[in-house]
């Protein structure tokens, strides 16, 4: 047995250890936040937080989060009362398939943890593991700008990164 | 959510609500010409739009009583904002609020067969039939009013689907009864003036976001159906390989598996849980032994294997007489295999109850699949349903369609469950059907004023569509015990074309001669990948434009204007060049420079012009895109915001391709199989900025969005390079490895 | 006595420092900036590949920025260094530096104005430079880009800031002088020693240091460190289970997948991207003079004789792990497990004496260079606890490599997981 918290809930389960956290995530708790991408730890579609950290969830086993706590998409807000990252990505109309976005706002979430102010450069850095294909990222960084409280438009973060 | 409701739902119970004015609406398409993308139907029938193979109201538009509106569309939504922009449209033309309307999308349980999602044709072909459906709706449901009213139509106001005149108002609900749409729609239809517009033209937001971005069942990855269980495919090691040997009987005890499936050639694993499904699935692919199997070609000849193999000829340009006088110049430009890539793997739930199948998929086209479906399970195609649920962006033919028979023919192993299917990394990678391989050779003559007085221009291919029309287009059906052929790809013809789609230049030449050659052979396995040739002959031809520029001395920019009389085409490329700050623009040191391309996407289209600044790092071989800026011409713009994202998208998709990816390979096998071995543009990488100015030109046809910016951004960073270097590549991708050694050459 | 010996050397440095400050050496006056037409094209492309033999660009550039304008910062265990701009341009580059003086700073190590360098420069290898190279990289700096950019200051404590030191330093540590070729040997075997012991300066990262930084002459190539990886001895007796190859080398050199060690990570990541971009005749020479040196398997350890300490529940929570962080890469019988998910019994990380490399290879992960396919590990620092990572690293040394558990594991994980804090907190501009 398993014991850990998932957006600040208990959960427990019987599920063999070895089983990664996603597959727990999306068919024990029916959470859709987390996808599945790659499995490999090279896509960030399952990011989710570990103890307030951007983790890939497809990389990590039961076994591993015996008393942690996870927090998926669904524990920053719900679609009535979205939380301030979503409200930033809702805001800027970041999605066009949209089905890398939960692993992006995750993502984000993890760095504003860690750095609530970030630089153009930190926020690109930041976001490097994980992929879109649809080519929203100009749209997913002004999210991010804009959930970092900084102004949200790519002509101001150019003038930023030329100032350094 | 329909899709959702279960596979107990039957086709009655969704058709037959009270009171609706839908229950006689024919599924069957009036011709029996199946609409594909490639095929270009559009526009050929009296009526507008997808109205010409629907000819029936109620086949768009379902009132009920309660004044709740449905609208149906055979299109799905692929990520591109269609749900959104097709509710604006009905909504405008309806006169009814935004948030009334219901569509419901592609399922061939319930909408119209709109053939395929595909080539930016949603908005010209559902847009425009729910345009004028919506406008002859109203119509006549005011004059319905009027009767009974007894008024006269123009004594009448239309407030939110109330009609209101002589101090009465009857809502719609009240004005439909059985079979008033019932009618056929007529050719003309009383379309709003676009000045009176409230919601299209408004950047209205898209509808699917909030759910997508809080976790709500969004994709078909999401749907989850009681009892469940899931299942994994493992693959031979290349086309064409036979499994050899196999010993079962250990996967079969591993915990949770349910059944090990081995028909023919195909080998797959049931199970109950998704992570015991992919446990199951290694240790059966380290079981299977595999025999023989078809040699890829060489890579690095890849492009002569293409010239050499048998092709078929047509020219499909040819203007003037040939052989302008001139300065003659040529070049041969050459694009690798490429990848749709989606983020998410391909993924499909089949489910058999009785002797009726349902399939959801994320697939371009539920028609053509369930048939093909219909066709490989030996089911008739009407006991086959596929609901199309969103997936992954997919960017045209990608896994699909063969996840959705993956699901299929797995469900018919365990009747009575429903199984999921999803594809591994590795999976999407090696098998998808990828974007063909071409070459192209230009020839040009520039005349003493400048301007070009003769082109010719070949390309090869080999084909971009190999969409499931019947089974053996089906990965699973080529591998069962008793197997369908592939049918015999075709070349799609012009205008639209399919290796050949914007080769021919929308410039004024006085002398032109474009051949296509249609290689119908796949060295690698292809079909349609968003703008199909279209990316490929925009590289080409706007950097041959860029050549003859330079030896003309023009600027890039002028000396396209000088060949250009299309206004719109021309408004296009003046709004770049301004916005962008074109003829005042000044270079920074080496390694800065800027370029431009333009094109209307298959010439009758979007479109599209994109001017970009780059800096090249030489030492690292890296193209750094510092700006980019675009101006595109969609026809009515429904939503600027939604041809904005898809443009902006489009240009950093295309940045990726251009600069980064080919798909990797040996005579063995693939080699491209995850995102370590097929890298794509990530974050640190993406533009510096991007800027997409919408030309709105209301009241004009739509003309789709979604393909139009791949080939001009593709032309644009390879001028830019040329730009900043003095050195031209003419080889896609320009990689890191070829920009070091074409400076260092 | 092993502190009166240090001691001793402390007083003779500083002392040599006096003199050498009294007898300084003298500025070369400076040149009008050559024109980059007066360079020919040949000398140029042979600059630009002997400049990716020194791996120049690794560290005169920071991370995104101008090629060659310097600000990379370079921890040593006294301070921190920032690399000089070495574009030509006139007031904050080199680009009034003549030839001589250029020569002169690679090969003595002294800027244009007589200043002694810091031996993060390494010229204590470069002296071995022939003056036809040094040309060529002369032509190929000064038909760069010149950038205007002036180097931060370096962050060192008194003494260490005082540059005269140096000159002391050098008494001691430096021998100045060319490469002599050995009459024996080949002439690629030469071309190879003149490249590793001179402009590749291997021996920089994969010599061990002595308390003052000098590299250890008599233990040259065997195994040193750089930017808080293990580099691995390349001479001697080597802990990897599998032997190199000519072809294996070469393409490890090259930065490709080797199934047999594993791929260049870390610091050998920039190195490995360089020699990518060189003739292969090159390449093919470092191979030639470095393989015979080394001998591989000789140096693994003997296997551990009880799994006891590390059996019983340790051993089944790491492979437990394993199973679920690990396999779907490494394991033979996945699917995904291609070029770059190797077998972990072969890997020098996991089979070396110290910790550090597989540490990094964890937490760090490692990414292919921009739009190039390569070995992708992710990095997992968010996702393991350091008892985690304990116990998945012994279950690894037992299982895949047959040793025992390592004994610096858990002053390594701090340390690393230290320096990416810090990396984070203050990236490169
Ligand atoms: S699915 Fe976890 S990183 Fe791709
Ligand atoms: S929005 Fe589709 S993958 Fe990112």
């Amino acid at each position: 047995m398993t014991r850990f918290t998932v957006n600040d809930r208990p959960f427990s389960t019987e599920t063999d250890v070895e089983t990664p956290l996603l597959y727990v995530l999306r068919n024990e708790l029916e959470l859709n936040g987390a996808k599945f991408g790659c499995g490999l730890g090279q896509c960030g579609a399952c990011t989710v937080l570990l103890d307030g950290e951007a983790v890939f969830s497809c990389l990590i086993p039961l076994a591993a989060l015996e008393g942690r706590n996870v927090t998926t998409l669904e524990g920053l807000g719900t679609i009535d009362d979205p939380g301030p990252v979503q409200a930033a990505f809702i805001e800027e109309q970041a999605a066009q398939c949209g089905y890398c976005i939960p692993g992006m706002i995750m993502r984000t979430q993890g760095m504003l943890n860690r750095n609530p102010a970030p630089s153009e450069r930190e926020i690109r850095e930041h976001l490097n593991p994980n992929l879109c294909r649809c080519g929203t990222h100009m749209r997913i960084l002004r999210a991010a700008r804009r959930a970092a409280g900084k102004p949200a438009g790519d002509q101001a973060a150019l003038a930023e990164r030329s100032a350094t | 959510m329909n899709a959702l409701s279960g596979p107990a739902l039957s086709r009655r119970s969704l058709l037959g609500g009270g009171g609706a004015l839908i229950l006689s609406f024919s599924l069957a398409p009036r011709s029996a010409l199946s609409q594909s993308e490639e095929a270009q139907v559009s526009g050929t029938g009296p009526l507008p739009g997808s109205l010409s193979d629907f000819p029936y109201l109620d086949s768009w538009i379902r009132i009920d009583e309660d004044d709740s509106i449905t609208v149906f569309t055979g299109k799905a939504e692929l990520g591109q904002g269609i749900r959104t922009a097709l509710i604006q449209v009905a909504a405008e033309q309806l006169d009814v609020d935004f948030s009334r309307v219901v569509l419901e999308t592609a399922d061939t349980g319930q909408t119209p067969n709109e053939g395929y999602t595909a080539a930016s044709h949603s908005m010209s072909e559902s847009g425009t039939a729910i345009l004028n459906a919506a406008a002859q709706v109203r119509a006549l449901l005011i004059a319905r009013a009027a009767d009974q009213l007894g008024l006269s139509a123009d004594q009448l106001t239309v407030d939110d689907g109330v009609i209101t005149g002589g101090g009465r108002s009857l809502s719609y609900g009240k004005l439909v009864g059985p079979d008033v749409l019932h009618v056929q729609a007529q050719p003309q239809s009383p379309i709003k003036d676009p000045s009176t517009n409230r919601i299209i033209g408004k950047a209205v937001r898209r509808i699917d976001i909030p759910a997508k971005l809080t976790g709500a069942v969004a994709y078909v990855q999401d749907l989850r159906l009681p009892g469940m269980v899931h299942a994994r495919v493992v693959r031979p090691p290349v086309y064409g390989a036979r499994l050899t040997g196999i010993d079962t009987s250990e996967v079969e005890t591993m915990p949770g598996v349910v059944q090990v499936i081995r028909d023919g050639n195909y080998l797959a694993v049931v199970a109950r849980g998704e992570f015991q499904a992919i446990q199951a699935m290694r240790a059966l692919a380290a079981a299977a032994e595999w025999g023989g199997g078809i040699a890829l070609p060489e890579k690095t000849e890849i492009y002569d294997v293409l010239k050499r193999l048998p092709s078929q000829e047509s020219v499909i340009q040819e203007k003037g007489s040939g052989g302008g006088q001139g300065t003659r110049i040529e070049a041969a430009y050459h694009r690798p295999y490429q990848l749709h890539g989606s983020i998410g793997p391909s993924c499909a739930v089949g489910h058999v109850d009785g002797d009726r199948l349902t399939v959801w998929s994320h697939t371009q086209g539920v028609y053509p699949d369930r048939d093909a479906i219909a066709e490989m399970v030996r089911m008739p195609p009407e006991n086959v349903r596929v609901i199309h649920m969103e997936g992954a962006g997919c960017y045209g033919h990608n896994g699909a369609d063969d996840a959705a028979a993956d699901a299929a023919l797995i469900a018919t192993k365990v009747p009575g469950t429903p199984v999921r299917v999803q594809w591994m990394r590795e999976d999407e990678h090696r098998f998808e059907p990828y974007g063909s391989a071409m070459v192209v050779e230009a020839s040009a003559a520039l005349g003493e004023s400048g301007t070009i007085t003769d082109w010719v221009y070949d390309v090869w291919s080999t084909p971009h569509s190999t969409r499931p029309g019947s089974a053996g287009n089906l990965l699973a059906a080529n591998l069962i015990a008793d197997p369908f052929q592939a049918d015999e790809p075709i070349s799609i013809p012009q205008p639209a074309g399919g290796g050949d789609r914007n080769a021919v230049p929308g410039y004024d030449f006085p002398n032109s001669r474009v051949t296509k050659h249609f290689i119908r052979s796949m060295p690698l396995r292809v079909s349609a990948m968003r703008s199909l040739g279209a990316y490929m002959n925009v590289f080409a031809l706007e950097s041959f434009m860029d050549e003859l520029a330079l030896k003309a001395g023009a600027d890039p920019v002028e000396f396209r204007l000088k060949h250009l009389s299309d206004p719109r085409a021309r408004d296009v490329v003046t709004t770049v060049a301004d916005r962008f700050g074109w003829s005042d623009w000044k270079r920074k040191g080496p390694g800065h420079g800027r370029g431009f391309a333009y094109a209307r996407y298959k010439n009758l289209a979007v479109y599209c012009a994109v001017a970009l600044e780059i800096e090249v790092e030489r030492e690292a071989g890296l193209v750094r895109i510092l700006r980019a800026v675009a101006a595109t011409d969609s026809g009515q713009a429904v939503n600027p915001d939604g041809i904005r994202n898809q443009t902006e998208g489009g240009i950093v998709q295309s940045a990726s391709w251009t600069l980064y990816e080919e798909v990797d390979y040996s005579t063995d096998e693939i080699l491209s199989r995850d995102w370590a071995s097929y890298p794509i543009m990530r974050f640190p990488a993406v533009p510096g900025a991007v800027e997409v100015h919408v030309i709105d030109r209301p009241g004009e046809p739509f003309l789709g969005t979604g393909e139009g910016s791949q080939g001009p951004t593709a032309a644009a960073i390879a001028n830019a390079f040329a730009d900043a270097t003095g050195r031209r590549i003419r080889d896609l991708p320009l990689s890191p490895e070829k920009i070091r050694r074409t400076l260092e050459a | 006595m092993k502190i009166l010996i240090s001691a001793l050397v402390v007083i003779v440095v500083l002392a040599g420092a006096a003199l050498a400050y009294a007898l300084g050496p003298s500025a070369i006056a400076t040149v009008e900036r050559p024109m980059p037409e007066s360079f020919s094209g040949a000398e140029v492309k042979r600059g630009a590949e002997l400049a990716r033999l020194g791996y120049c660009n690794t560290c005169h550039t920071v991370r995104g920025g101008d090629p060659y304008a310097g600000g990379y910062a370079i921890e040593t265990s006294f301070g921190t260094i920032y690399s000089t701009n070495i574009t030509p341009d006139e007031e904050t580059g080199i680009g009034r530096w003549s030839q001589e003086a250029f020569s002169r700073s690679l090969r003595e190590g002294l800027d244009r104005e007589g200043h002694h360098l810091y031996p993060a420069f390494p010229y204590t290898h470069f002296t071995k430079l022939t003056d036809q190279d040094a040309r060529a990289l002369y032509a190929f700096f000064m038909t760069r880009t010149p950038i205007r950019r002036s180097p931060r200051e370096n962050d060192l404590p008194f003494p260490l800031n005082w540059r005269p030191v140096l000159a002391g330093w050098k008494l001691f540590f430096f021998d100045s002088g060319r490469f002599e070729p050995d009459g024996n040997a080949s002439d690629t075997v030469n071309h190879g020693a003149y490249l590793v012991e001179g402009l590749s300066h291997c021996g920089a990262c994969h010599t061990p240091r002595n308390f003052l930084q000098a590299e250890k002459r008599d233990d040259f190539l065997r195994g040193g460190e750089a930017e808080g990886w293990t580099a691995p001895a390349i001479a001697g007796d080597l802990p990897t289970p599998k032997g190199w190859t000519e072809a294996g080398l070469k393409s490890y050199l090259t930065g490709s997948f080797t199934a047999d060690h594993g791929v260049a990570a870390g610091p050998m990541q920039p190195v490995a991207e360089n020699l990518a971009a060189v003739p292969a005749a090159d390449v093919e020479a470092i191979a030639a003079y470095v393989l015979p040196k080394m001998r591989s398997g000789a140096g693994k350890l003997a296997p551990a004789a009880a799994t006891s300490e590390q059996g019983g529940n340790g051993n089944d929570e790491g492979r437990v792990l394993y199973a679920g962080l690990c396999a779907s890469c490494h394991e033979a019988s996945s699917p995904a497990r291609r070029a770059h998910g190797m077998n972990l019994a072969d890997s020098s990380a996991l089979n070396e004496a110290t910790s550090r490399n597989f540490v990094n290879f964890v937490l760090a992960g490692v990414q292919p260079p921009e739009g190039r396919a390569g070995s992708f590990m992710p990095a997992l620092a968010g996702s393991l606890t350091d008892e985690q990572l304990t116990v998945l690293a012994a279950y690894l040394r037992h299982a895949k490599a047959g040793l025992r558990p390592w004994d610096d594991l858990g002053k390594t994980i701090s340390n690393v997981r230290e320096t990416m804090r810090r990396a984070d907190a203050e990236p490169q501009r």
